[in-house]
């Protein structure tokens, strides 16, 4: 597998126009994605974090700024194949089962894969998320968070050289979230991706990330930038250490204040 | 246990129906070229059993061939318009106004052009179960959720992808609710076509029957149209099973229009 791609924001905006106003997502966004690296971005609802993870999927279009993806413009063109999404919303295909629905990204990105080969790697993948069993079954007949689970296998599956993961665990139980973040701190440990993670959880945020990046509410600005020193791997002890702690009270005082020229 | 007995107290309404219109036609000695009740019509039926079934397949094909047009031209009219702005814009108005007309009013108009025969038949049934095709199928296509073919978008999907793997299935509801109504229409519409322009067919019997009084053929004539009906219902309802996966569940999200 190739080197994991670098990314490069410079004075990304965003804006909306609706029938009656313009919202603006993203206002001047700038910051640096090294590659092979870990960062999460947390910030308030509406800030136009979802938004930054379409751009940088190449789904969406930004009003102005550029991003470079392996120190070219992006382009649907250079990212194909490559980006594994995970959205807010499971978005599984309601007449697929879960095992097809697994098999999705790798029709679609890894089109020298044999079926046999597709679906083998599915089935690895539904069982690291604790998912056996349930291959045959349609999404409806799932959980919110199983559903979820599946389109995190999905995304997973066909290993891209870049994860975007929009709120991926918001909707499991605590320790299912626990299991899943070991299991992509793993992946991501082993193999070569770059990992970009909103999150509303900031003690998350803190556990997994190498970076942090804080955005301010809307319009989206980035507030600061962290850097999250602790060794790996990080475990419970990690959660309890003086340290750990500070950070997060200092992220959880970034967001408190609602304006950002205070900030 | 429940569904056992739900069905024959379904079962038992038929009967009942059934029942209290042989009755009532006894009691109250209404004359047969009125109301003949069923036990006459099915020896009716059996009678003429040969002359029914002669002309149950011209209706049938007329149905069907005006049906299959009916889907084909809809299906690719309705594609045109999911994926063209220019020829939405242009043929919506179009199509809904064509909509609203009673067409089945043209049909005295196809004798002419047409001749007798089957081709009015077909265009009659292929005119009236057009537009709930073109118009459902266009709504499912165009329903897509906006985010999965986003999904597909950051794959590298190309556009072939998206209609195969996303639009197509997605549509497939709305698809076949839309089916359900047309075949009903392509029957109405062969019918019509058979009472004005065709010396054979359900519909030419039925008129006939009609003129020399014979009520009691016309109702068998009816009841074999109603079998037929049915049928080709069915056929639908089997295919949607097969195509659709939670055919049950997933038709309430595609509302059917006429
Ligand atoms: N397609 C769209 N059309 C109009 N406004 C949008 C659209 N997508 C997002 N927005 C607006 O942009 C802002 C940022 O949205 P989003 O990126 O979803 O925020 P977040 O993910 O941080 O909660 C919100 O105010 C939202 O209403
Ligand atoms: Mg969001």
């Amino acid at each position: 597998m190739s080197k994991a791609p670098g990314i490069s924001i410079k004075n990304l905006s965003v804006s909306f126009r609706t029938k009656t106003s313009t919202v603006t997502a993203l206002d001047d966004v700038s910051f640096d994605i090294a590659p092979g690296s870990f960062l999460s971005i947390v910030g308030p609802s509406g800030c136009g974090k979802t938004t930054l993870l379409k751009i940088l999927s190449g789904v969406l279009q930004p009003t102005s700024g550029t991003v470079l993806f392996d120190g070219e413009p992006l382009s649907r063109l250079k990212t194909q194949g490559q980006v594994g999404y995970v959205f807010q919303r499971p978005l599984l295909l309601p007449w697929r089962t879960t095992l097809d629905n697994v098999m999705l990204t790798m029709e679609v990105a890894r089109r020298g894969m044999s079926r046999a080969e597709r679906e083998a790697e599915a089935r690895r993948w539904l069982k690291i998320a604790g998912l056996q069993g349930f291959e045959e079954r349609f999404p409806h007949e799932l959980s919110g968070g199983m559903q979820q689970r599946v389109s995190i296998c999905r995304a997973l599956a066909f290993q891209p050289r870049i994860l975007l993961m929009d709120e991926p665990f918001a909707a499991l139980d605590e320790i299912t979230r626990e299991t899943l973040q070991e299991e992509l701190l793993l992946l991501w440990a082993q193999t070569e991706t770059t990992v970009v993670f909103i999150t509303h959880s900031i003690p998350e945020a803190v556990l997994l990330s190498e970076q942090i990046v804080v955005m301010s509410a809307r319009p989206g600005r980035v507030l600061e930038r962290i850097p999250v020193p602790f060794e790996r791997p990080r475990t419970e002890e990690t959660r309890e250490r003086p340290e750990f702690l500070a950070l997060a009270s200092h992220i959880r005082g970034l967001l408190r204040h609602r304006d950002p020229v205070t900030a | 246990m429940y569904r056992l007995s739900v069905a024959a107290g379904q079962a038992m309404v038929f009967i009942v129906f059934f029942a209290a219109w042989e009755v009532l036609v006894h009691l109250l000695q209404i004359k047969p070229v009125i109301l003949p009740p069923p036990s006459r019509i099915a020896v009716s039926a059996w009678e003429n059993r040969e002359l029914l079934l002669v002309n149950t397949w011209p209706t049938f094909v007329a149905i069907t061939l005006g049906f299959l047009y009916a889907v084909a031209t809809g299906f690719v009219i309705a594609i045109g318009i999911a994926y063209s702005r220019i020829i939405r814009e242009l043929t919506y108005p179009f199509l809904v106004a064509a909509q609203i007309l009673p067409k089945i009013a043209f049909a005295p108009l196809f004798l002419i052009w047409f001749g007798f025969g089957l081709t009015p038949k077909i265009v009659i049934a292929a005119l009236i179960a057009f537009f709930p095709v073109v118009i459902n199928t266009a709504k499912g296509l165009t329903s897509v959720d906006k985010e999965l073919l986003q999904y597909m978008d950051s794959l590298g999907a190309s556009g072939w992808e998206k209609f195969t793997k996303i639009s197509l299935p997605w549509a497939m509801p709305y698809f076949f609710a839309a089916l359900k109504i047309s075949i009903t229409l392509a029957i109405v519409g062969a019918v019509v076509g058979e009472f004005v322009a065709a010396g054979e067919g359900l519909g030419y019997i039925i008129n006939a029957s009609n003129i020399s009084l014979d009520t009691e053929l016309m109702f068998a004539a009816i009841v074999c149209m109603s079998v037929l009906g049915i049928l080709l219902f069915l056929v639908i309802v089997a295919a949607e099973r097969l195509i659709v996966v939670n055919a049950q569940d997933d038709a309430s999200g595609a509302s059917a229009t006429m």
